[in-house]
Protein backbone atom coordinates (compact mmCIF):
# COMPACT_ATOMS: atom_id res chain seq x y z
CA UNK A 1 0.00 0.00 0.00
CA UNK A 2 1.33 3.49 -1.35
CA UNK A 3 -0.47 5.32 1.87
CA UNK A 4 0.87 8.81 1.18
CA UNK A 5 4.04 7.74 -0.47
CA UNK A 6 6.02 10.46 -1.61
CA UNK A 7 6.97 10.92 -5.22
CA UNK A 8 10.75 10.80 -4.73
CA UNK A 9 13.41 10.09 -7.46
CA UNK A 10 13.76 6.95 -6.52
CA UNK A 11 10.42 5.44 -6.66
CA UNK A 12 9.04 3.57 -9.40
CA UNK A 13 5.21 5.01 -10.03
CA UNK A 14 2.60 3.11 -12.42
CA UNK A 15 -0.67 2.56 -13.17
CA UNK A 16 -2.42 -0.05 -11.03
CA UNK A 17 -4.76 -2.73 -12.79
CA UNK A 18 -8.42 -0.70 -13.55
CA UNK A 19 -6.60 2.32 -14.12
CA UNK A 20 -5.56 3.09 -17.84
CA UNK A 21 -5.12 5.57 -20.78
CA UNK A 22 -8.05 5.78 -23.48
CA UNK A 23 -8.44 7.32 -26.44
CA UNK A 24 -11.80 8.51 -27.11
CA UNK A 25 -11.81 9.06 -30.62
CA UNK A 26 -15.57 11.20 -30.22
CA UNK A 27 -14.08 13.60 -28.30
CA UNK A 28 -10.88 13.53 -30.29
CA UNK A 29 -8.62 13.30 -26.82
CA UNK A 30 -7.38 11.19 -24.31
CA UNK A 31 -8.72 10.33 -20.55
CA UNK A 32 -7.25 8.32 -18.02
CA UNK A 33 -9.98 5.20 -16.80
CA UNK A 34 -10.22 4.17 -13.51
CA UNK A 35 -13.71 3.29 -11.09
CA UNK A 36 -15.98 5.63 -11.48
CA UNK A 37 -13.78 8.47 -12.93
CA UNK A 38 -12.87 9.47 -16.21
CA UNK A 39 -9.92 12.63 -16.46
CA UNK A 40 -9.72 14.09 -19.20
CA UNK A 41 -5.51 14.53 -20.09
CA UNK A 42 -3.94 17.27 -21.83
CA UNK A 43 -0.85 16.79 -24.03
CA UNK A 44 1.19 17.25 -21.41
CA UNK A 45 -0.56 14.89 -19.09
CA UNK A 46 -0.75 12.26 -21.86
CA UNK A 47 3.10 12.74 -22.10
CA UNK A 48 3.77 11.91 -18.32
CA UNK A 49 2.04 9.17 -18.58
CA UNK A 50 3.38 7.49 -21.59
CA UNK A 51 6.54 7.59 -19.88
CA UNK A 52 5.43 5.69 -16.63
CA UNK A 53 5.76 2.73 -17.36
CA UNK A 54 6.10 0.53 -14.58
CA UNK A 55 9.93 0.07 -14.60
CA UNK A 56 11.33 4.12 -15.04
CA UNK A 57 11.88 5.67 -11.48
CA UNK A 58 10.57 9.12 -11.55
CA UNK A 59 14.33 10.41 -11.79
CA UNK A 60 14.40 8.66 -14.82
CA UNK A 61 10.56 9.87 -16.02
CA UNK A 62 12.05 13.28 -15.27
CA UNK A 63 15.23 13.28 -17.55
CA UNK A 64 13.12 11.59 -20.17
CA UNK A 65 10.66 14.50 -20.19
CA UNK A 66 13.43 17.14 -19.44
CA UNK A 67 15.34 15.65 -22.74
CA UNK A 68 11.83 15.62 -24.73
CA UNK A 69 10.61 18.93 -24.23
CA UNK A 70 13.95 20.49 -23.95
CA UNK A 71 12.64 21.63 -20.33
CA UNK A 72 14.64 23.28 -17.18
CA UNK A 73 14.73 19.49 -15.04
CA UNK A 74 13.64 21.13 -12.07
CA UNK A 75 10.88 22.47 -13.51
CA UNK A 76 9.30 19.05 -14.88
CA UNK A 77 10.05 17.20 -11.22
CA UNK A 78 8.03 19.52 -10.01
CA UNK A 79 5.12 19.56 -12.37
CA UNK A 80 5.38 16.27 -13.15
CA UNK A 81 5.76 14.99 -9.18
CA UNK A 82 2.33 17.43 -8.27
CA UNK A 83 0.71 15.55 -11.44
CA UNK A 84 1.04 12.04 -10.30
CA UNK A 85 0.74 13.16 -6.42
CA UNK A 86 -2.50 14.38 -7.06
CA UNK A 87 -3.78 11.17 -9.10
CA UNK A 88 -1.81 8.56 -6.35
CA UNK A 89 -3.67 10.64 -3.42
CA UNK A 90 -7.02 9.50 -5.87
CA UNK A 91 -5.07 6.07 -5.95
CA UNK A 92 -4.86 6.89 -10.02
CA UNK A 93 -1.29 5.91 -9.71
CA UNK A 94 0.96 3.90 -7.15
CA UNK A 95 4.67 3.69 -6.80
CA UNK A 96 7.39 0.71 -6.03
CA UNK A 97 10.59 1.49 -4.32
CA UNK B 1 -26.65 17.22 -33.99
CA UNK B 2 -25.90 20.36 -32.45
CA UNK B 3 -26.45 21.36 -28.25
CA UNK B 4 -26.65 17.61 -27.97
CA UNK B 5 -24.04 16.59 -25.15
CA UNK B 6 -21.72 13.29 -24.88
CA UNK B 7 -22.45 10.54 -22.69
CA UNK B 8 -19.89 9.62 -20.35
CA UNK B 9 -21.82 6.39 -18.59
CA UNK B 10 -24.14 3.35 -19.37
CA UNK B 11 -25.81 1.56 -16.81
CA UNK B 12 -26.49 -1.70 -17.89
CA UNK B 13 -29.17 -3.36 -15.93
CA UNK B 14 -28.89 -7.23 -17.26
CA UNK B 15 -31.78 -8.89 -15.24
CA UNK B 16 -33.75 -7.86 -12.66
CA UNK B 17 -33.01 -11.70 -10.89
CA UNK B 18 -31.16 -11.51 -7.79
CA UNK B 19 -30.63 -13.81 -4.68
CA UNK B 20 -31.03 -10.72 -2.00
CA UNK B 21 -34.23 -8.79 -1.24
CA UNK B 22 -32.67 -5.64 -0.48
CA UNK B 23 -35.60 -3.24 0.68
CA UNK B 24 -34.25 -0.26 -1.32
CA UNK B 25 -33.56 -1.81 -4.18
CA UNK B 26 -33.18 0.42 -7.27
CA UNK B 27 -34.92 -1.55 -9.65
CA UNK B 28 -38.72 -1.03 -10.40
CA UNK B 29 -41.68 -2.06 -8.44
CA UNK B 30 -43.00 -4.06 -11.46
CA UNK B 31 -39.47 -6.70 -12.34
CA UNK B 32 -38.74 -7.82 -15.69
CA UNK B 33 -38.71 -11.68 -15.90
CA UNK B 34 -36.04 -13.72 -17.41
CA UNK B 35 -37.96 -14.66 -20.80
CA UNK B 36 -37.88 -10.79 -21.58
CA UNK B 37 -34.43 -9.96 -21.00
CA UNK B 38 -32.09 -8.67 -24.11
CA UNK B 39 -30.06 -11.72 -25.53
CA UNK B 40 -26.52 -11.81 -25.36
CA UNK B 41 -25.90 -10.43 -28.92
CA UNK B 42 -28.24 -7.61 -28.20
CA UNK B 43 -26.15 -6.49 -25.33
CA UNK B 44 -23.45 -6.63 -26.96
CA UNK B 45 -25.16 -4.53 -30.16
CA UNK B 46 -25.85 -1.98 -27.56
CA UNK B 47 -22.32 -1.75 -25.86
CA UNK B 48 -20.71 -1.01 -29.73
CA UNK B 49 -23.36 1.33 -29.88
CA UNK B 50 -22.60 3.55 -26.77
CA UNK B 51 -18.78 3.10 -27.42
CA UNK B 52 -19.64 4.67 -30.81
CA UNK B 53 -21.35 7.26 -28.93
CA UNK B 54 -18.30 8.34 -27.11
CA UNK B 55 -19.61 6.01 -24.06
CA UNK B 56 -16.63 5.80 -21.76
CA UNK B 57 -17.85 3.45 -18.74
CA UNK B 58 -20.49 0.75 -18.76
CA UNK B 59 -21.63 -0.26 -15.46
CA UNK B 60 -22.78 -4.07 -15.93
CA UNK B 61 -25.67 -4.03 -12.74
CA UNK B 62 -28.82 -5.62 -12.16
CA UNK B 63 -30.72 -7.26 -10.35
CA UNK B 64 -27.37 -9.43 -9.65
CA UNK B 65 -25.65 -9.73 -13.34
CA UNK B 66 -24.29 -12.90 -12.34
CA UNK B 67 -27.60 -14.29 -12.74
CA UNK B 68 -27.03 -14.33 -15.96
CA UNK B 69 -24.49 -17.19 -17.48
CA UNK B 70 -23.54 -15.29 -20.42
CA UNK B 71 -22.04 -12.48 -18.26
CA UNK B 72 -18.34 -13.45 -19.02
CA UNK B 73 -19.06 -12.94 -23.21
CA UNK B 74 -20.96 -9.91 -21.78
CA UNK B 75 -18.24 -8.22 -20.29
CA UNK B 76 -15.95 -9.65 -23.15
CA UNK B 77 -18.18 -7.67 -25.38
CA UNK B 78 -18.04 -4.37 -23.46
CA UNK B 79 -14.02 -4.13 -23.45
CA UNK B 80 -13.83 -4.80 -26.68
CA UNK B 81 -16.46 -2.65 -27.77
CA UNK B 82 -13.68 0.17 -26.05
CA UNK B 83 -15.34 0.12 -22.79
CA UNK B 84 -14.18 0.49 -19.14
CA UNK B 85 -15.73 -2.20 -17.70
CA UNK B 86 -17.33 -1.98 -13.87
CA UNK B 87 -18.85 -4.87 -12.44
CA UNK B 88 -22.05 -4.26 -9.97
CA UNK B 89 -22.77 -7.31 -7.86
CA UNK B 90 -23.73 -8.28 -4.37
CA UNK B 91 -21.42 -10.90 -4.80
CA UNK B 92 -23.71 -14.03 -4.65
CA UNK B 93 -23.65 -16.12 -7.67
CA UNK B 94 -20.02 -15.69 -8.33
CA UNK B 95 -17.37 -18.37 -7.82
CA UNK B 96 -13.69 -18.19 -7.75
CA UNK B 97 -13.62 -19.27 -11.19
CA UNK B 98 -16.19 -16.78 -12.57
CA UNK B 99 -14.12 -13.80 -10.77
CA UNK B 100 -11.26 -15.26 -12.68
CA UNK B 101 -12.46 -15.81 -16.13
CA UNK B 102 -14.11 -12.11 -15.86
CA UNK B 103 -10.82 -10.99 -15.10
CA UNK B 104 -9.21 -12.93 -18.18
CA UNK B 105 -11.89 -11.41 -20.29
CA UNK B 106 -11.41 -7.88 -19.68
CA UNK B 107 -12.98 -6.82 -16.56
CA UNK B 108 -11.58 -3.70 -14.97
CA UNK B 109 -13.40 -3.14 -11.33
CA UNK B 110 -15.72 -4.50 -9.15
CA UNK B 111 -18.36 -2.82 -7.31
CA UNK B 112 -19.25 -4.66 -4.02
CA UNK B 113 -22.33 -3.92 -2.17
CA UNK B 114 -22.59 -4.68 1.39
CA UNK B 115 -25.29 -4.47 3.74
CA UNK B 116 -23.85 -4.25 7.32
CA UNK B 117 -20.41 -4.64 8.89
CA UNK B 118 -21.83 -8.16 10.37
CA UNK B 119 -23.72 -11.18 9.36
CA UNK B 120 -26.75 -10.86 11.44
CA UNK B 121 -27.54 -7.57 10.33
CA UNK B 122 -26.32 -7.55 7.04
CA UNK B 123 -28.42 -11.10 5.89
CA UNK B 124 -31.17 -9.44 7.62
CA UNK B 125 -31.33 -6.29 5.15
CA UNK B 126 -30.10 -8.28 2.10
CA UNK B 127 -32.57 -11.18 3.09
CA UNK B 128 -30.35 -13.46 2.29
CA UNK B 129 -28.61 -16.02 5.07
CA UNK B 130 -25.11 -16.37 3.87
CA UNK B 131 -24.65 -13.29 1.93
CA UNK B 132 -22.42 -11.32 4.21
CA UNK B 133 -20.07 -14.42 4.33
CA UNK B 134 -20.10 -14.75 0.48
CA UNK B 135 -19.48 -11.18 0.19
CA UNK B 136 -16.42 -11.10 1.94
CA UNK B 137 -14.77 -14.13 0.62
CA UNK B 138 -15.54 -12.49 -2.63
CA UNK B 139 -13.78 -9.32 -1.98
CA UNK B 140 -10.83 -11.59 -1.02
CA UNK B 141 -10.75 -13.04 -4.51
CA UNK B 142 -10.86 -9.72 -5.92
CA UNK B 143 -8.32 -8.56 -3.88
CA UNK B 144 -6.31 -12.44 -4.78
CA UNK B 145 -6.98 -11.22 -8.94
CA UNK B 146 -5.22 -7.88 -8.44
CA UNK B 147 -8.88 -6.10 -9.47
CA UNK B 148 -9.93 -2.70 -8.03
CA UNK B 149 -12.60 -2.79 -5.68
CA UNK B 150 -15.07 -0.57 -4.61
CA UNK B 151 -17.67 -1.27 -1.67
CA UNK B 152 -20.77 0.14 -2.09
CA UNK B 153 -22.59 0.72 1.31
CA UNK B 154 -26.49 1.50 1.05
CA UNK B 155 -26.84 3.75 4.41
CA UNK B 156 -30.18 4.24 6.11
CA UNK B 157 -31.45 4.56 9.96
CA UNK B 158 -30.77 0.60 10.99
CA UNK B 159 -27.06 1.19 9.40
CA UNK B 160 -26.05 4.86 10.09
CA UNK B 161 -24.78 4.44 13.41
CA UNK B 162 -22.22 2.09 12.12
CA UNK B 163 -21.14 4.06 9.52
CA UNK B 164 -17.14 4.17 11.34
CA UNK B 165 -17.05 0.14 11.38
CA UNK B 166 -18.74 0.19 7.39
CA UNK B 167 -15.68 2.23 6.79
CA UNK B 168 -12.61 0.52 8.93
CA UNK B 169 -14.40 -3.23 7.01
CA UNK B 170 -13.93 -1.25 3.32
CA UNK B 171 -9.95 -0.56 4.74
CA UNK B 172 -9.33 -3.97 5.67
CA UNK B 173 -10.70 -5.28 2.49
CA UNK B 174 -8.69 -3.46 0.63
CA UNK B 175 -11.19 -1.37 -1.19
CA UNK B 176 -9.40 1.48 -3.13
CA UNK B 177 -13.27 3.19 -2.75
CA UNK B 178 -16.13 3.25 -0.62
CA UNK B 179 -19.25 4.28 -2.11
CA UNK B 180 -21.31 5.97 1.21
CA UNK B 181 -24.67 5.78 -0.50
CA UNK B 182 -27.85 7.46 1.53
CA UNK B 183 -31.08 5.59 0.54
CA UNK B 184 -32.77 7.21 -2.61
CA UNK B 185 -36.28 7.26 -1.86
CA UNK B 186 -38.00 5.67 -5.26
CA UNK B 187 -39.74 2.50 -5.52
CA UNK B 188 -38.85 -0.17 -3.32
CA UNK B 189 -36.94 2.46 -0.42
CA UNK B 190 -40.07 4.28 -0.85
CA UNK B 191 -42.60 1.41 0.43
CA UNK B 192 -40.09 0.80 3.07
CA UNK B 193 -39.37 4.52 4.02
CA UNK B 194 -41.06 3.82 7.23
CA UNK B 195 -38.11 1.85 8.37
CA UNK B 196 -35.13 2.81 6.40
CA UNK B 197 -35.45 6.88 6.34
CA UNK B 198 -32.33 8.18 9.16
CA UNK B 199 -32.68 11.05 11.66
CA UNK B 200 -31.58 14.48 10.54
CA UNK B 201 -28.95 13.89 13.84
CA UNK B 202 -27.85 10.50 12.08
CA UNK B 203 -27.24 12.02 9.01
CA UNK B 204 -25.51 15.46 10.44
CA UNK B 205 -23.19 12.54 12.41
CA UNK B 206 -22.59 10.60 9.13
CA UNK B 207 -21.50 13.64 7.40
CA UNK B 208 -18.38 14.50 9.64
CA UNK B 209 -17.64 10.98 10.03
CA UNK B 210 -16.98 10.62 5.84
CA UNK B 211 -15.23 14.32 6.46
CA UNK B 212 -12.92 12.99 8.91
CA UNK B 213 -12.30 9.42 7.71
CA UNK B 214 -11.53 10.94 3.91
CA UNK B 215 -8.89 13.45 5.51
CA UNK B 216 -7.01 10.31 7.33
CA UNK B 217 -7.22 7.74 4.70
CA UNK B 218 -6.30 10.43 1.27
CA UNK B 219 -3.92 8.47 -0.74
CA UNK B 220 -5.33 5.03 0.45
CA UNK B 221 -9.01 5.02 0.03
CA UNK B 222 -11.35 7.52 -1.99
CA UNK B 223 -14.73 7.57 -0.33
CA UNK B 224 -18.04 9.38 -2.35
CA UNK B 225 -20.47 10.34 -0.07
CA UNK B 226 -23.96 10.90 -1.16
CA UNK B 227 -25.77 13.25 1.26
CA UNK B 228 -29.28 12.40 1.73
CA UNK B 229 -31.48 15.85 -0.25
CA UNK B 230 -34.09 15.24 1.65
CA UNK B 231 -32.91 17.00 4.43
CA UNK B 232 -30.24 19.31 2.25
CA UNK B 233 -30.76 22.68 1.33
CA UNK B 234 -30.26 22.39 -2.39
CA UNK B 235 -31.41 19.27 -4.86
CA UNK B 236 -28.56 17.13 -5.79
CA UNK B 237 -27.61 17.13 -9.74
CA UNK B 238 -29.27 14.34 -10.28
CA UNK B 239 -27.61 12.05 -12.90
CA UNK B 240 -25.14 15.05 -13.40
CA UNK B 241 -28.23 16.51 -15.39
CA UNK B 242 -31.15 14.77 -16.96
CA UNK B 243 -29.95 12.99 -20.66
CA UNK B 244 -26.17 15.06 -19.78
CA UNK B 245 -23.87 12.65 -19.09
CA UNK B 246 -25.42 9.04 -18.70
CA UNK B 247 -28.28 6.46 -19.47
CA UNK B 248 -29.65 3.31 -18.23
CA UNK B 249 -30.98 0.47 -20.19
CA UNK B 250 -33.30 -1.82 -18.54
CA UNK B 251 -33.29 -5.57 -18.19
CA UNK B 252 -35.87 -5.60 -21.30
CA UNK B 253 -33.90 -2.70 -23.54
CA UNK B 254 -36.18 0.34 -22.42
CA UNK B 255 -33.63 3.29 -22.99
CA UNK B 256 -33.95 5.79 -19.50
CA UNK B 257 -32.13 9.01 -18.50
CA UNK B 258 -32.02 7.53 -14.73
CA UNK B 259 -32.59 3.94 -13.63
CA UNK B 260 -35.71 5.38 -11.73
CA UNK B 261 -37.29 7.58 -14.85
CA UNK B 262 -40.06 4.90 -15.10
CA UNK B 263 -41.80 6.14 -11.93
CA UNK B 264 -42.18 9.16 -14.38
CA UNK B 265 -45.85 7.67 -15.95
CA UNK B 266 -45.81 10.53 -17.88
CA UNK B 267 -43.07 10.04 -20.51
CA UNK B 268 -42.60 6.97 -22.96
CA UNK B 269 -39.45 5.32 -23.14
CA UNK B 270 -38.29 3.63 -26.67
CA UNK B 271 -36.94 0.36 -27.11
CA UNK B 272 -33.17 -0.74 -28.73
CA UNK B 273 -34.74 -2.94 -30.68
CA UNK B 274 -37.33 -0.05 -32.32
CA UNK B 275 -34.31 2.55 -32.54
CA UNK B 276 -30.47 3.44 -33.06
CA UNK B 277 -29.33 4.19 -29.42
CA UNK B 278 -27.62 7.71 -30.18
CA UNK B 279 -31.30 8.34 -31.51
CA UNK B 280 -33.16 7.57 -28.78
CA UNK B 281 -29.89 9.88 -26.58
CA UNK B 282 -30.64 12.54 -29.14
CA UNK B 283 -33.99 13.00 -29.91
CA UNK B 284 -35.95 10.47 -27.53
CA UNK B 285 -39.00 12.42 -25.99
CA UNK B 286 -38.08 11.01 -22.76
CA UNK B 287 -34.59 12.55 -23.05
CA UNK B 288 -35.29 15.60 -24.61
CA UNK B 289 -38.44 16.70 -22.22
CA UNK B 290 -35.48 17.94 -19.40
CA UNK B 291 -32.52 18.07 -20.96
CA UNK B 292 -30.85 21.25 -20.25
CA UNK B 293 -32.27 24.29 -18.91
CA UNK B 294 -35.64 25.34 -21.27
CA UNK B 295 -37.81 23.88 -19.57
CA UNK B 296 -37.44 24.94 -16.15
CA UNK B 297 -40.07 26.68 -14.32
CA UNK B 298 -39.04 29.44 -12.09
CA UNK B 299 -37.94 29.37 -9.43
CA UNK B 300 -35.37 27.17 -11.13
CA UNK B 301 -34.96 29.33 -14.40
CA UNK B 302 -33.73 32.60 -12.40
CA UNK B 303 -31.83 30.56 -10.25
CA UNK B 304 -27.84 30.75 -10.53
CA UNK B 305 -26.94 26.88 -9.27
CA UNK B 306 -29.55 26.09 -12.43
CA UNK B 307 -26.24 24.73 -14.37
CA UNK B 308 -24.95 23.30 -11.37
CA UNK B 309 -27.45 21.21 -9.95
CA UNK B 310 -29.39 21.02 -12.93
CA UNK B 311 -32.80 21.29 -11.10
CA UNK B 312 -32.56 18.26 -9.25
CA UNK B 313 -34.61 14.82 -9.74
CA UNK B 314 -37.14 14.54 -12.33
CA UNK B 315 -38.82 11.78 -9.90
CA UNK B 316 -39.02 13.13 -7.05
CA UNK B 317 -41.19 16.48 -8.42
CA UNK B 318 -43.00 13.92 -9.82
CA UNK B 319 -43.75 11.87 -6.82
CA UNK B 320 -44.89 15.10 -4.68
CA UNK B 321 -46.43 17.20 -7.22
CA UNK B 322 -47.61 14.82 -10.12
CA UNK B 323 -45.53 17.17 -12.42
CA UNK B 324 -42.06 16.07 -13.21
CA UNK B 325 -41.06 19.36 -14.92
CA UNK B 326 -41.82 21.31 -11.06
CA UNK B 327 -39.17 22.34 -9.35
CA UNK B 328 -37.68 19.63 -6.99
CA UNK B 329 -39.30 19.74 -3.68
CA UNK B 330 -36.30 18.56 -1.79
CA UNK B 331 -35.14 22.48 -2.41
CA UNK B 332 -35.03 25.10 -0.08
CA UNK B 333 -36.52 27.02 -3.04
CA UNK B 334 -39.39 25.08 -3.35
CA UNK B 335 -42.91 25.46 -1.79
CA UNK B 336 -43.08 21.93 -1.19
CA UNK B 337 -39.94 21.86 0.88
CA UNK B 338 -41.14 21.97 3.64
CA UNK B 339 -43.92 19.08 3.54
CA UNK B 340 -40.60 16.99 1.86
CA UNK B 341 -38.64 18.21 4.76
CA UNK B 342 -41.79 17.24 7.50
CA UNK B 343 -42.20 13.77 5.86
CA UNK B 344 -38.64 12.53 6.25
CA UNK B 345 -38.49 13.84 10.10
CA UNK B 346 -41.53 12.02 10.69
CA UNK B 347 -40.74 8.74 8.87
CA UNK B 348 -37.31 8.96 10.76
CA UNK B 349 -39.40 8.97 14.13
CA UNK B 350 -41.69 6.19 13.18
CA UNK B 351 -39.84 4.18 14.79
CA UNK B 352 -40.49 0.91 12.51
CA UNK B 353 -37.90 -1.88 11.40
CA UNK B 354 -39.66 -4.52 9.40
CA UNK B 355 -39.11 -4.72 5.69
CA UNK B 356 -41.64 -4.99 2.87
CA UNK B 357 -38.57 -7.38 1.03
CA UNK B 358 -38.20 -6.81 -2.63
CA UNK B 359 -39.65 -9.68 -4.52
CA UNK B 360 -41.02 -10.45 -8.43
Amino acid sequence: MSVAAAITEEVTPYLPRGVRLHHCSVRAGWFLLAPERALKMDAIGVAILNAVDGTRSFGAIVDKLASDFKAPRERVAADAGKFLRDLADRRMVEVKS
Amino acid sequence: MNGVPIPMALLAELTHRCPLKCPYCSNPLELTRRSNELSTAAWIDVFQQAAAMGVLHVHLSGGEPASRRDLEDLTEGARAAGLYTNLITSGVGLTRDRLKALADRGLDHVQLSVQGVDAETADRIGGFKGGFETKMRLAGWVAEEGLPLTVNAVMHRQNLDRLDETIGMAVRRGARRLEVANTQYHGWAYRNRFALMPTPDQVRRGGRIVAEARERLKGEMVIDYVTPDHLGTYPKPCMGGWARIGLCITPRGAVLPCHAAETITTLSFENVADRPLADIWANGPAFTAYRGTDWMPDPCRSCERKTRDWGGCRCQAFAWTGDAGQTDPVCSKSDRHADVRAAAVAEAQAGADAFDYRTF
